[in-house]
């Protein structure tokens, strides 16, 4: 049994939160100095061969963050709801999968939620100063009274994670519990997660123990159990125990190999600086054409022979010789 | 449970079959994901379809329903030819080399004495012979051809793999590797552990489902040892302590019996409770029956109950009938039998088979009582809501009253878990609204009642106006006092009567255990296994010391376990003949030459030895049963009886129709399908889903939003078949009623093979009803059967037959 | 009158509806009406709000701009709503221009001149009409990308249109919507400094009429068809 975390001291000098604003190592759309010494990594770790798929840690999430999810409807499958809501942080996904070595069925329950990813896309995206940060422990929160409902982090991830509220259009997704694990206490799911399949601590801690469910299920015939933590996106710090570890998109389309989108990177990399100088360019040019080659007026010259055009005085000047002065279209 | 549920942890081997244990017990079930991780255990799970549990186990193997006798039977066999047998264990330890009377035999699924006209047997046959010194005869060679041994081989021969396939459906090659896996646990060193639930007990042979299982323990050694034993893994958080304090019509506290009709006085009652020992030295400890007894008649009535009156023995009601069971109930309400039901913390309406019957017998009471923390389907069975409830509110007379009353979180007091521990818990929060405590409620019906007798009299009173109600305020007994009262205390100075200095007993003083009852009305108990509970030390139940020395999952104090905090039952087996564990790295409790030593409890007297007193000490034989000599209605061995609804006849004995001493009452025969009946192809059975708590949690917002809506399970095959699409409405009908629900098209579900032919499985959950939160649904038993187990009569809600279309849903 | 006026269409394409010369001292040339103007302050007013609020969506360091909004959310919400106010005063606006600006042979010429023009010989340029190549390539060049704007914000609206495209959708429409928007702002600022630049011309989009100098000098064709036209008598009623 990984050791189960203590509760929580009713000291009241002991309700001082473990970290905070000083803690920030990133923040959306803006420029932090990171803090001088990083808090200790945390990890949750989802071992998906000790999963029963009980929802606890749905039930437990709705509870302990007071999210009211819908009641919804039977799909003909046992997720429910059939999606990761605004309401719904964290979702069992069920997928019934053949395997083609034994011809065995295996079901396939993986609980989906935010991964925490060391160089998180929904950070990279936010265009909102603040609406997301990312503490040294490597916790990635939204910020909702900073989020403007833009929706950029919805592109930004690379698990497809956050969701947008209809009732106030801020973006919702887990938050590893921050307000538990600021007090000393794992994540709620992890508190509910009757067979340890969810378990959290450090995250060398979460290695460690990864290290030795997988030499388990290496003994019951799983060659490829190993680790999900990918490095695509810096690692994680939400990670899965995988049976199947060469093939992470059997479990409902876990990603194989997940990185920020190149379009993203390229939107809020080089398309922002590239975009700036050009509009600078743009404006400078005219200024300087402006400062060189003066403003283009009307003389009197001009004005005259409008005068003399108008009441057919004289003939006006002709046409410059090279351009026939013709009316037809360009073919 | 013989073990806990931390005791899990210990397996080698976990095997669920009857139940689902990841689904319908998931924390518990941590115990096994602890087994697995930390000693490389095994579980295997047995099943009809691929469910929560089978998604974490290393070997799945599916079976029809109801029938895990065959598959078992067949397991048996295959440890006997393949010597899969812990002979140490079973020569000693068990029954196998009782001699059985001349006289008993078995043919074609019958043994001897069967009256077809009273579906029940004379069991004058079923038990040994008795030798010249009063002895049941044995054979320690096992070469008399009527040793229980080699009755059982002949009887299990029948069950080769060949034949589990043609009966079960599973696949030879599953069935003899699942063998061989159980078969490994007969090494003293290598343990397995059997999970069961409602899928072996809700068939009408349940009880014999689970001893089967027992007698493949017995025969892998595998009972008293860590990590072993038969656990049944209890539904309700208390239904383990409903049945330990008598709440069954035929018991009283402590599994004692209520007296029968042919038993008008205490002489003629105690005459067949002598548990006089059947080997020499055996403790036989049910010779306590009359200490245990009287303790209980003190303790309800008090000074009222004097050894002149017999204890008032006299106040007891007297069975006609073996018992009232909830069945019998609605049939007698059917028939207009009753006029006045009170239903406390119950929702038969959904909970009881065949729905419309139910309906029925409830429409014909004067008055019908809910007691209920919450709105039942049952407290609004009058109520019209279309499809989901067809009723006609002008036709029904029954006047109901619904009592609410408090939840567990609301109520202080004591929980007793499958492993037989009494938790003691506080009120979480305050009851809501005029919500009461039961005992309140109880407690003011009960004094309104004594009043009226006190002044009417009546036909005979004296049980109600000389009941003892001496609580502090006799309008609200507190979980203490309750409690206190269970345990039991001294009632006089108690002296040894072979020293009248030495005072044993201080009158008034709480028992510390049950070997201080007293049969001469010196000591109350209201439930001698409870003695120990709440003692002068205080309220054991309410310790929380998790420290466990020695890593072996008793935690002796944590709570208090039943009895005398006891862990593992039948712990002397753990040892061998010498007292020695069988495996030093498992060691429970030890001989150490004068006495048990060891970590937990020891199930037998502390200076027993070894060599002289059997493990056994609650049989008179002091072994383990192999054969059942005359306790189980349907014969000493279990026979693989089909479902009274199945598609095929029973392979091993065509002309029996179900279970045969199974009590069905005349109008429920026309509501069974025949056998193979095409209007009816499809193997129905019913069962749990974690997400909800049978009929309580679709009150509740978020367990609704995890799982909202009614659903059937099929399999890919048979939606193909009827051209049903997944989530799409079907309709499911049995020959008793017919319910509309989702579907959800799984692989988890295979067509099996029985017989030669193609059985499709439909899986329903039960939790859906005509109230609460989530979208309204049917209760499963629109579809089962009324009828129950031969023994216990549980219905058989696991294995029915049905039919299915694809529809366009319900009309509300 | 020359003799490819006589060989011309009926109506000059050249010339739109409320065009008009009024001889004097000096000639006053009406050159937008009065809903052309609404027409075209409304678009503009929206593209520079729209420039505003996206810009400060662009980059953290314009993201003080949303406080001209109300604040972030404000910002975010109200940004597509001017975008759909924009595409259809556009559309009205393209409407009534497009004619007018289409190609004409003389535009390769000018194109070809155009460094003359800005180096002030804009006696070298060719005769033009109602609109320069330069103007009309403004105008294709706004057509062309609010179309891409609307469409690409649309993909993006996720309050509205979400479940309609895949996320990877929506990020190549983000993309798109941001790189469209830099060169649609290079346009603006195109526009915005030719008509600072060329003196006389703003009056065009506030009173609605230039001089004749102005229309002499930089829309002479445009000027002669009107000339013309006012010699040929009211324009025919169908148009």
């Amino acid at each position: 049994m990984f050791p189960p975390i203590p509760n929580p001291s009713v000291d009241p000098a002991a309700a001082k939160p473990r970290f905070g604003e000083k803690d920030i190592m990133r923040r959306s759309a803006s420029e932090v100095t990171p803090p001088a010494e990083r808090l200790t990594e945390v990890a949750k770790l989802i071992d998906i061969s000790k999963c029963i798929g009980c929802k606890a840690c749905q039930s437990a999430c709705l509870e302990w963050n007071q999210l009211h999810e819908e009641i919804g409807f039977n799909h003909g499958v046992y997720t429910n709801p059939m999606d990761l809501t605004a309401n719904t942080f964290t979702l069992m996904r069920f997928t019934e999968w053949v395997n083609p070595q034994t011809d065995n069925l295996e079901w396939l329950i993986r609980k989906d939620g935010c991964m925490h990813c060391e160089d998180p896309g929904c950070l990279k995206a936010c265009p909102s100063p603040g609406a997301i940060v990312q503490y040294s422990n490597g916790i990635v929160d939204f910020i909702h009274e900073n989020c403007i409902g833009c929706g950029y982090c919805i592109k930004g991830c690379p698990f497809d994670i956050p969701r947008m509220s209809k009732a106030d259009n801020t973006v919702y997704k887990c938050t590893l519990c921050s307000d538990r694990v600021a007090v000393g206490q794992g994540p709620a799911c992890q508190k509910a997660c009757p067979t340890q399949a969810i378990v959290f601590g450090t995250k060398a801690e979460m290695k460690d123990w990864a290290d030795f469910r997988i030499k388990d299920l290496k003994t019951r015939g799983f060659d490829n159990a190993g680790l999900y933590d990918p490095q695509g996106v810096g690692g994680t710090h939400v990670m899965y125990v995988l049976p199947h570890a060469d093939q992470p998109s059997i479990y409902a389309n876990l990603p194989d190999d997940p990185h920020i989108s190149p379009i993203v990177q390229a939107w809020k990399g080089a398309t922002k600086y590239v975009g700036l100088a050009v509009m600078g360019f743009a404006a400078a040019a005219g200024l300087l054409h402006y400062v060189v080659a003066g403003p283009n007026k009307v003389t009197e010259e001009d004005e005259e022979n409008a005068e003399r055009l108008t009441e057919g005085r004289t003939a006006p000047p002709p046409s410059p010789p090279s351009e026939p002065p013709s009316r037809g279209r360009t073919p | 449970m013989t073990n806990s549920w931390t005791d899990i942890k210990n397996t080698d081997l976990a095997i669920i079959m009857g139940g689902n244990a990841a689904e319908a017990h998931p924390c518990g079930f941590k115990w096994v994901t602890e087994a697995k991780a930390n000693r490389g255990a095994k579980l295997i799970v047995v099943d009809p379809r691929y469910n929560r549990s089978a998604a974490v186990a290393d070997y799945y193997a599916p079976i029809r329903q109801g029938t895990d006798i065959a598959f078992l039977l067949g397991v048996i066999n295959q440890c006997i030819i393949n010597d899969k047998v812990l002979w140490d264990y079973v020569k000693p330890f068990t029954n196998a080399t009782f001699v059985v009377k001349e006289g008993f035999e078995y043919h074609d699924g019958l043994f001897t004495g069967y009256d077809e006209e009273k579906r029940d047997y004379d069991r004058s046959t079923w038990d040994y012979q008795i030798g010249d010194d009063g002895y049941a005869v044995v054979d320690e060679t096992l070469a008399n051809p009527r040793c229980v041994w080699n009755l059982l081989k002949e009887h299990v021969a029948a069950y080769t793999p060949e034949v589990v396939e043609r009966i079960c459906g599973t696949p030879k090659d599953k069935f003899l590797k699942v063998a061989e896996m159980i078969g490994e646990c007969s090494a003293p060193n290598k343990i397995m552990t059997s999970m069961y639930a409602l899928g072996w007990t809700q068939h009408s042979k349940g009880a014999q489902n689970i001893r089967c299982m027992a007698m493949l323990q017995l025969i892998l050694g595998n009972i008293g040892m860590r990590g072993g034993g038969v656990n049944a893994l209890r539904g309700h958080s208390n239904i383990q302590g409903l049945t330990d304090l008598g709440l069954l019509s035929n018991l009283i506290p402590g599994y004692l019996n209520i007296p029968k009709d042919s038993e008008p006085d205490f002489a003629t009652y105690m005459s067949t409770r002598g548990f006089k020992p059947l080997r020499p030295n055996q403790m036989s400890y049910w010779q306590n029956y009359r200490k245990f007894f009287v303790s209980f008649m003190k303790s309800m009535f008090g000074n009222a109950a004097t050894a002149e009156n017999e204890w008032a023995y006299n106040y007891l009601p007297k069975l006609d009938v073996p018992q009232y069971d909830i069945l019998l109930a609605f049939e007698r309400m059917k028939q207009g039998k009753m006029n006045l039901y009170f239903c406390q913390g119950f929702n038969p309406l959904q909970a009881f088979p065949n729905k419309a019957k139910l309906a029925e017998a409830l429409a014909k009471l004067k008055l019908l009582v809910i007691m209920d923390p919450l709105e039942t389907e049952t407290a609004r069975f009058w109520e019209n809501h279309g499809d989901f409830n067809q009723a006609d509110p002008a036709s029904i007379q029954t006047e109901v009253i619904q009592l609410p009353t408090t939840c567990f979180a609301e109520d202080e007091g004591a929980l007793v878990n499958s492993g037989r521990w009494l938790q003691w818990h506080w009120a979480g929060g305050s009851p809501p609204g005029e919500a009461q405590h039961d005992s309140w409620i109880m407690a003011q019906i009960f004094l309104r009642l004594r009043d009226l007798y006190r002044k009417e009299g009546g036909a005979f009173p004296d049980p109600i106006v000389n009941l003892n109600w001496a609580y502090q305020d006799p309008g609200e007994p507190t979980p203490a006092e309750l409690a206190r009262e269970m345990n039991g205390s001294a009632l006089v100075d108690v002296f040894d009567p072979n020293d009248p200095t030495k005072r044993l007993l201080e009158g008034g003083k709480q028992l510390s255990g049950f070997g201080q009852l007293r049969d001469d009305g010196t000591t109350a108990s209201g439930c001698w296994l409870f003695t120990g509970s709440f003692t002068e030390a205080g309220n054991m139940m309410a310790r929380r010391d998790n420290s466990d020395p020695g890593d072996t999952g008793a935690y002796l104090n944590w709570a208090f376990a039943w009895p005398a905090n006891r862990r593992i039952l039948y712990n002397r087996a753990s040892c061998d003949l010498d007292g020695k564990p069988w495996d030093p790295s498992r060691k429970l409790i030890e001989w150490n030459g004068q006495k048990w030593t060891g970590y937990d409890v020891p199930d037998i007297a502390p200076t027993a030895n070894p060599r002289e007193v059997g493990p056994f000490i609650m049989n008179p034989e002091g072994t383990g049963r192999l054969f059942a000599r005359t306790m189980m209605r349907e014969g000493p061995f279990p026979v693989h009886y089909e479902p009274f609804e199945s598609a095929v006849a029973n392979v091993i004995a065509p002309k029996v129709r179900g279970n045969p001493a199974a009590r069905v009452f005349a109008d429920d025969w026309k509501q069974f399908a025949d056998i193979g009946d095409p209007a009816f192809p499809y193997a129905g059975t019913t069962y749990r889903l974690t997400e909800h708590f049978h009929y309580w949690t679709k009150n509740n917002h978020v367990n609704s939003v995890l799982q909202p809506e009614q659903f059937v399970e099929i399999s890919e095959e048979l939606a193909k078949e009827k051209g049903i699409e997944l989530g799409g409405w079907v309709r499911v009908w049995s020959k008793r009623g017919s319910l509309f629900a989702k579907a959800v098209v799984t692989k988890r579900i295979k067509p099996m093979t029985i017989d030669g032919k193609t059985v499709h499985v439909v899986g329903v959950p039960i939790h859906w009803g005509f109230v609460g939160a989530a979208r309204k649904g049917f209760p499963a038993n629109v579809l089962t059967p009324f009828v129950g187990d031969a023994n216990i009569q549980t219905p058989e809600y696991k294995a029915f037959m049905v039919n299915i279309e694809p529809s366009t849903g319900p009309v509300a | 009158m020359t003799a490819y006026d006589r060989k011309a269409p009926e109506v000059p394409d050249d010339v739109e509806a409320g065009d008009a010369v009024h001889p004097g001292r000096p000639v006053i040339v009406d050159r937008y009406t009065v809903a052309a103007r609404i027409n075209h302050w409304i678009t503009a007013i929206s593209l520079v709000l729209l420039a505003l609020s996206g810009l400060a969506l662009y980059t953290p360091k314009l993201f003080f701009l949303t406080a001209l909004f109300g604040g972030g959310q404000w910002t975010r919400a109200i940004h597509p709503w001017i975008g759909v106010v924009l595409f259809f005063s556009f559309m009205i606006l393209f409407i009534r221009f497009f004619r007018a600006n289409l190609p004409a042979r003389e535009d390769v010429t000018w194109v070809a001149h155009s460094g003359d023009l800005l180096a002030g010989h804009e006696e070298k340029m060719p005769e033009v009409g109602k609109y320069n190549a330069g103007q009309k390539g403004v105008f294709w060049s706004m057509s062309g990308l609010i179309v891409i704007l609307i469409l690409s914000g649309v993909v993006m609206w996720d309050q509205y249109f979400f479940p309609y495209t895949t996320i990877e959708q929506k990020r190549i429409a983000i993309l798109v919507h941001s790189i469209t928007a830099v060169v649609i702002i290079c346009v603006w600022i195109i526009h915005v400094y030719a008509a600072i630049w060329v003196k006389g011309t703003i009056g065009a989009m506030t009173r609605g009429s230039v001089t004749g100098g102005w229309a002499w000098r930089h829309h002479r064709k445009w000027l002669r068809e009107l000339v013309g036209r006012r010699a040929r008598g009211p324009r025919a009623p169908a148009e």
